[in-house]
């Protein structure tokens, strides 16, 4: 395959060349069947996209700024990085974009009922957060694992109305929450629809969440045309299923003078096994209703994933990002728990900007191709645009462990002796 | 003299339901994963549902589970069997063991498992050495007719059963292809879920038989998810060909390890008697 990249993928049973596809419960297929139908219906049709809009603009707050992150950049060789802010959205990341698109469509396909799984709680808050917005029940599904180092993305769920079930069968993380929500979803698929908050899952999830997301690379177009006169010479983003990134690069991908990097989550690195890098460390499979890169045994029997970032600990990938990989049309590498959470130190610091772990690893991942580059190419000074795809709020009790933090003053004053 | 390119002579798995109609009425399948307790524990228990050892009749035809790290269509009670016989080493070759296992007894076997499992042992070499262990076919539940081109070829290539599933939900025409696709004959989920045990059965079952009558008339069907009792067994095959159990074998299983004697397989041959009976009423 040359650069000439094709968009016309995926085929129209969702086939992204060998990656992608159905492979779902029989039960399962009329339903794909209307989501699919709806979905196009809605791709062509002026109202839905005008609704969508003016909840993007009047409720999430989009568009979401570019930042030029100065003081960072001196990290990063002669990279010059700007920040998609997709943290400064609504429920603080990037989820939204998806989640108001899908509950417009479960409006229209005439259900009631939101199911959706979910890892950090990232994509729960999302989902439960549309399902207030429009009046829907929502049920949330997350690993036994997940709900105890979330503990406060459970909490705000809650709050929004949503039931948590506390997903206690396999390694109790994100993949076990994708496997009790398809269980659900196989017995509630008459008024249910099932909210994939990833750009993972059976034909039409993946290509109709790229869709949901795209508007991030809209954007980014037209900030760096309005505002520097010309295109990034890269963009870059975390990738765990993959759904921030695939909107990252989405407008890009026909674009060749557009470098697309994505970094995987390397845990304690892809040699020791413990890691999340489906695309660098893992092989061809099929999991949760798509053939793509999986973590798998010599059985086919999924592996567990480990990540310190509970957002990007899935031992899958969206079937496009395999896609892109295996073409060569963009770039993955896995970044270590330790790269990551130098990068998350680092970007605080700098900018005053607390970014999710999950988009931290895109940060360290620029700093080593900064760093790189500054050797290959040093009179170059290439603009890299990395989605921020979160805030970091929810991950402080992490970095708290993690940097050994007391949570105490560091001195005191006033006090009489 | 030149070996001619033709299949083993593999016997398909409507043999087990025209047997039965022969007897009239319909049959009965039984669901057991292999690896729970153990290996060998499985094998026995296999075996049991063949009636070996016991005094009456067994099952018709075997369905062996291999279990898999993420059983999207399994309920509670064969999850948990599936998780316990993966943190106890199972194999995907294993399977092949269990399928000699029945055989050995006279019944025919077919093996249910989810499709990274065969895509990962390779699919052609999965239909080779499924039938050389005396397999007739695979249950496919996460395999629709559209990704199967692969296991079309080579259950043609090995004269394998390819039992694909239908549901409440699937459509006529979908109802249309999938009988065509299948060979031996159709599962269909009576209702909408996964595996495992109900108390009530829905009118679900009996009108998605019918409509399959009417698409596809010369397509056998069994009938699967949660019959646990003579009674619901014997209301099953009253309007299809047969009618599938496997929650209520594994949960008989479940309980022996819970009492401390995994061995013990007077729970199952208890719950197959009560089935056995329910289909002959």
């Amino acid at each position: 395959m040359n650069s000439c990249v094709s968009t016309s993928l995926p085929d129209a049973a969702g086939h992204y060349d060998i990656f992608g596809g159905r492979y779902v419960p029989e039960a399962l297929v009329a339903a794909l069947n209307q989501l699919e139908a709806e979905f196009d219906k809605a791709m062509s049709d002026k109202s839905f996209w005008h609704e969508l809009d003016d909840l993007r603009r009047n409720y999430a707050g989009r568009p979401t700024p570019l930042t030029d992150a100065k003081r960072f950049s001196r990290h990063c060789g002669n990279v010059r990085v700007l920040l998609k802010r997709e943290d400064l959205n609504h429920t603080g990341s990037h989820k939204i974009n998806n989640v108001l698109g899908q509950a417009l469509l479960t409006r229209r396909m005439g259900k009631k009922r939101v199911i959706a799984e979910t890892g950090a709680g990232q994509h729960g808050v999302a989902t439960a957060t549309a399902a207030a917005l429009l009046g829907m029940e929502c049920r949330v599904y997350m690993g036994r694992v997940d709900t105890d180092r979330q503990a406060l993305n459970v909490a705000r769920m809650q709050l929004l109305g949503a039931e948590v079930i506390a997903v206690e069968s396999g390694s109790q993380t994100l993949k076990d929450a994708m496997n009790e929500a398809m269980r659900d979803w196989v017995a509630s698929v008459d008024n249910t629809h099932y909210l994939i908050g990833t750009v993972a899952g059976p034909h039409p999830f993946p290509k109709m969440v790229k869709e949901f997301h795209r508007v991030i690379s809209t954007e980014i177009r037209a900030q760096m045309l309005g505002r520097f006169g010309r295109l990034p010479d890269a963009v870059a983003a975390c990738v765990g299923g993959g759904s921030n990134a695939i909107g990252t690069f989405a407008d890009f991908i026909d674009t060749p003078a557009v470098a697309l990097y994505g970094f995987e989550a390397g845990g304690d690195g892809v040699e020791t096994g413990r890691h999340a890098a489906a695309i660098q460390g893992g092989s061809v499979g099929v999991l949760h209703g798509m053939r793509t890169y999986i973590l798998q045994d010599a059985d086919g029997q999924t592996l567990e994933s480990h990540s310190i970032s509970a957002g990007l600990d899935y031992p899958g990938v969206g079937p496009e990002h395999s896609w892109l990989a295996a073409t060569g049309r963009a770039h993955y590498e896995a970044v270590t728990d330790s790269e990551a959470m130098a990068a998350f130190d680092l970007l605080t610091r700098t900018e005053g900007i607390l970014p999710a772990i999950e988009s931290a690893h895109a940060l360290a991942g620029v700093m080593r191709l900064g760093q790189r580059l500054a050797v290959e190419q040093p009179e170059a000074e290439p603009v890299i645009v990395i989605c921020l795809s979160g805030r970091g709020d929810k991950d402080v009790a992490t970095a708290i462990e993690y940097f050994g933090l007391t949570g105490k003053p560091d001195s005191a004053t006033g006090g009489i002796a | 003299m030149s070996v001619p390119d033709v299949a083993p002579a593999v016997k398909s798995s409507s043999a087990a339901f025209t047997a039965a109609k022969a007897e009239g009425r319909g049959a009965l399948v039984g669901y057991l994963p292999v690896g729970y307790p153990s290996v060998p524990g499985s094998l026995a228990a296999l075996k049991a549902l063949c009636g070996a050892g016991g005094d009456g009749p067994g099952v018709d035809l075997v369905e062996i589970g291999l279990p898999y790290s993420d059983p999207i269509m399994d309920g509670p009670v064969i999850q948990q069997a599936g998780t316990r016989a993966l943190e106890r080493g199972v194999r995907t070759t294993d399977v092949f063991a269990a399928v000699e296992a029945v055989c050995s007894t006279g019944t025919q076997a077919v093996v249910m498992t989810y499709w990274n499992l065969v895509d990962r042992y390779g699919v052609d070499a999965f239909a080779r050495d499924l039938a050389n262990a005396g397999g007739s076919g695979l249950i496919t539940p996460d395999l629709i007719p559209d990704e199967a081109d692969e296991w079309l070829a080579a259950s043609d290539a090995h004269g394998l059963d390819r039992i694909f599933l239908v549901s409440p939900s699937s459509g006529d025409e979908r109802i249309r292809s999938t009988a065509a696709a299948c060979r031996g004959w159709m599962y269909a989920t009576a209702v909408m879920g996964v595996t495992g045990m109900r108390a009530a059965s829905s009118s679900a079952a009996p009108e998605l038989v019918g409509r399959i009558r009417t698409l596809a008339p010369q397509t056998l069907v069994g009938v699967g998810l949660g019959v646990s009792t003579g009674d619901q067994a014997a209301e099953v095959t009253g309007f299809a060909d047969g009618v599938i159990v496997g929650s209520a074998f594994v949960k008989s299983l479940l309980a022996a390890e819970a009492a401390g004697t995994p061995d013990d397989l007077s729970g199952l041959r208890a719950v197959l008697a009560g089935l056995a009976e329910g289909v002959r009423r």
